[in-house]
């Protein structure tokens, strides 16, 4: 026999267990309508993956995981979703949560599933993930996803695999007939749980009230390396740090994870779910429920499809409303009353109490503690509850904290001694709840914080660009305008008196011809300013020479940033208009003189004239025979040029004409060549003239 | 010399004495706060740690920080709406005065909600909301990020076409907590109660 150890504290209620095993396990018969909260486990609610009207087959998926402690949701039985809505749950503020709401078909058909023949082939990391899919959490009330805590870290040994068939609170059996009648599916389940965590040692604990059950595991268990632990009978043994310390006498520090000491716990209930979803391949969609109390006829133990409302489970067992004071779910320490009975059984309901108020009156009203010290006593966790109560009241949760609240297990073994009848679970319940809200707005505020100084820091990181850029321009205008812009100015000016200079000195320069035209008309000689030609070369020397001003000031203007600039660019778009207009007049003019007399030169009237005056005399091609040379030959190398890129052309694209241009080419080159030969003549014979 | 001086004098020798000593602290004291300078103001900083930082102005300063200045200045300690009374006492605790009743009345915490269709995509509230939780660009649609949002009404006022409203945080089965049982009436035993009900 096992040596095993004890907890702190504790306490022995009426166990009221014999009523519900005197009968085997029952069908509670498929219901008129399931209910699925979203959130049935602790962790993040599922998401529903069906819509309202699918039609769904029993043990089908209908609602996905959300995150990594999370589990997915099947449905029970084959039928229609008729809503996804808020449905009262079993929870203890009495709210309505989401919930998907199954019309049964009432054939009960199958999904296609299949199980794992022989599961020790499987890779660990496999069976856990199938222990995801079948959406189980822990059964004995908790419902914390089995996947997260079969996920053990790499590096991690786990000296012990601890099955929890201790049921320590009162009434509730549903385990105690789960190891009655089906000892061999936890065994198996267990067999499972080794396979994927291969634990040093595997203990079921079971406490010695349930000599039936303790000889059903013994008997299954016979030839395994599996250890049925019988143990003293106290609430709360059934905790789970608490059964670890009875088994091995370890204690979980304070803050810590059973794997944190090498232990994993499992519920039995878990252990037979977990043998349903690897060798049957059948998700979670039962449970065995308790039903019981003095207001039910007959209490016993029903497989309940999970979604069953209360008022089917209760109706099976002979539920004498009128006779119920209270309804409640879970055990008479740690359940919550129910509003109503319609909500659903889900995976963690173990038991459904109907009591009269005979057999559980409602708590006396609360009397002022008289500090006797039964609670500190009574506390599995040895903490001290009075103290706490005190502080509770005051909301000092500094002290809370000193005085380890968050290690309390809400047993209620304080509130189940307490003289006085003082709620004390209610107040360590909420004060842990106010704590928790309290850190989560601070690191809100934080949060909230971090957010607000990043705009901070990003605006000011704007403005100081913004500043900065205006500063440069300040800059560059400064420079343009202050001492060294002084040099720049007479450098201008020089420039320009220079550009003037050598424009009157070319003879050619319109404006200033123009200029000494005007200054001869003053004087009054000559009259050559009544030619229109004149004039609108004059036009355009003068508007070329306001556009070039018009120019240098923009420019001057933009690099002094100076808001004028888009008076003075308007002011060059006009000037360049009206310089289009000049020329345009001007070449007009032109046109007409040239189709009068050909070729204007430089001083084209005179040109004009001479040339004129110059045929007439039959002398036309007086021209330098070696400009004139020259000239053709430039065109035709020019034409030359052209058409050899056109043949490339025409070659690329694989055109017919390409032949007829070859052609072209060579006459070209002929003709390129007899006016080099002519030039060349030419040439020589100036040369030895000029000698 | 001097010792035969400080001895047939001795209110010169206490007084030189004390002279010197007042020089040498002096001189360590002036030391001490050059080299063990705090930046800030300490107090301002916890003071800034206990308050909700939904930057609202809600107490008449431009931020939280402003007003976490203004109470280490000696300013009321009651103005902090969005914290309530919790902040109130957190800040009394601190400053180790004498708890106020709120400036005003305490709100269950809310978020701003855009109301899409109504939107014109003017970029208002982005720009007044000090914690970036608005998302959107000019003639698109915006909307609140409600975990980054933390309810300080400042988008509310901007906004030309008045479609942002706050709403109060629904509560879920996730943010529902126990409540810490009504105190117990010490005057009253349980059967004196009894006859009086």
């Amino acid at each position: 026999m096992r040596k095993t150890f004890s907890i702190h504290g504790g306490v022995h209620p009426p166990e009221n267990k014999h009523q519900s095993v005197r009968t085997p396990i029952r069908f509670a018969g498929i219901p008129s309508e399931l209910t699925y909260p979203l959130s049935q486990h602790i962790g993040a609610p599922a998401e529903p993956i069906v819509a309202v009207g699918d039609r769904v087959l029993k043990g089908q998926k209908i609602a996905e995981a959300q995150g990594f402690v999370s589990v997915p949701i099947h449905a029970s039985t084959s039928g229609e979703i008729i809503a996804i809505e808020a449905r009262t749950v079993p929870h203890a503020s009495g709210m309505s949560a989401r919930c998907i709401v199954l019309k049964p078909d009432h054939e009960d058909r199958w999904i296609e599933h299949a199980g794992i023949a022989d599961y020790t082939q499987e890779e660990p990391a496999a069976l856990v993930k199938r222990i995801r899919e079948a959406g189980i959490a822990g059964m004995g009330g908790a419902g914390f996803p089995s996947a997260v805590k079969l996920g053990i870290k790499p590096g991690t040994v786990i000296q012990t695999l601890i099955i929890n068939g201790t049921e320590c609170e009162p009434y509730i059996t549903a385990d105690d007939i789960l190891m009655r009648e089906r000892a061999e599916q936890i065994i198996e389940g267990v067999n499972i749980l080794t396979h994927i965590i291969k634990p040093k040692e595997t203990l079921i604990g079971v406490e010695d009230n349930k000599p039936e059950g303790i000889a059903a595991l013994q008997k299954a268990a016979a030839g395994t390396r599996i250890e049925i632990v019988p143990f003293p009978t106290k609430y709360p043994s059934g905790g789970e740090k608490q059964l670890i310390q009875i088994l091995t006498g370890k204690e979980v520090p304070s803050g810590k994870l059973p794997a944190d000491i090498g232990v994993v716990c499992q519920n039995i209930g878990t252990a037979t779910a977990i043998y349903r979803a690897i060798v049957h391949g059948e998700p979670l969609i039962q449970r065995i429920t308790t039903v019981t109390g003095k207001a039910v006829d007959e209490p016993q133990n029903l497989e309940v499809l999970l979604g069953t409302p209360l008022h089917h489970v209760l109706a099976t067992a002979g539920f004498q409303a009128d006779k119920a004071d209270r309804l409640i779910v879970g055990g008479p320490m740690m359940g919550f009353a129910m509003p109503h009975d319609a909500i659903p059984v889900v995976k963690t309901t173990n038991c459904v109490l109907a009591p009269t108020a005979r057999e559980l009156p409602p708590p006396p009203p609360a009397q002022a503690c008289i500090r006797c010290g039964m609670c500190a006593e009574a506390c599995p966790v040895s903490l001290l509850p009075q103290q706490m109560y005190w502080f509770a009241m005051a909301k000092n949760s500094d002290a809370l904290q000193e005085h380890h609240l968050f290690d309390c297990i809400e047993c209620g073994a304080c509130s189940y001694v307490c003289p006085s009848s003082i709620p004390l679970v209610q107040y360590y319940r909420a004060s842990k709840a106010d704590i928790r809200l309290q850190e989560q707005e601070k690191r809100k505020a934080d949060y909230s914080k971090q957010r607000y100084e990043a705009r901070q820091a990003r605006l000011q990181k704007l403005e100081d660009e913004k500043e900065a850029k205006r500063k440069a321009r300040q800059q560059a205008a400064a420079n343009q305008t202050s001492a060294p812009a002084a040099n720049d100015a007479q450098a201008i000016i020089q420039a320009a008196v220079e550009r003037t200079q050598a424009k009157k000195q070319t003879a050619n320069d319109p404006a200033a011809a123009a200029i000494e035209r005007a200054q001869a008309k003053r004087d009054g000689r000559a009259p050559t300013d009544d030619n229109p030609l004149e004039t609108a070369r004059l036009a355009v020397a003068s508007t070329e020479k306001r556009l070039q001003t018009a120019r240098e000031k923009l420019a001057q203007a933009e690099a002094e940033g100076s808001d004028k600039v888009d008076a003075f660019r308007t002011g060059v778009e006009k000037t360049e208009a009206k310089l289009s207009e000049a020329r345009a007049a001007l070449a007009r003019l032109e046109h007409q003189t040239t189709s009068a007399t050909p070729a204007a030169s430089d001083d084209p009237v005179q040109a004009i004239i001479e040339r004129a005056k110059a045929k007439r005399a039959g002398l036309a091609d007086d021209e330098d025979p070696i400009a004139k040379l020259e000239r053709l030959l430039a065109s035709t190398e020019a034409r030359l040029q052209a058409t050899q890129e056109k043949i490339a052309l025409a070659e690329s694209e694989g055109s017919d004409k390409v032949d007829a241009l070859k052609t072209g080419l060579e006459k070209l080159n002929e003709k390129h060549q007899q006016l080099t030969a002519e030039l060349n003549t030419a040439r020589a014979s100036q040369t030895t003239e000029g000698q | 010399m001097m010792l035969e001086l400080f001895t047939q004098h001795p209110l010169l020798a206490a007084t030189g004495a004390l002279l010197l000593l007042g020089v040498g602290f002096g001189a360590l004291l002036g030391f001490a706060a050059v080299k063990f300078h705090v930046e800030g103001n300490p107090i301002s900083e916890q003071v800034n740690a206990l308050l909700p930082q939904t930057q609202c102005g809600q107490c008449g300063y431009p931020g939280c920080k402003p007003y976490a200045d203004a109470v280490a200045q000696g300013d009321e300690i009651n103005k902090c709406v969005p914290g309530g009374q919790a902040t109130v006492e957190a800040i009394a605790d601190l400053l180790g005065v004498e708890p106020t009743a709120l400036d005003a009345e305490e709100k269950p915490k809310q978020v701003a909600f855009i109301r899409e269709d109504e939107c014109i995509g003017c970029t208002k509230c982005i720009q007044a909301c000090p914690v970036d939780a608005i998302l959107g660009a000019a003639k698109h649609m915006h909307t609140v990020i409600v975990s980054e949002c933390t309810g300080c009404d400042l988008c509310v006022e901007p906004c030309p076409v008045d479609c942002i409203e706050m709403r109060t945080i629904p509560q879920s089965l996730q943010t529902w907590t126990w409540t810490l049982p009504s105190p117990i009436p010490p005057e009253v035993i349980a059967s004196d109660r009894e006859h009086a009900a």
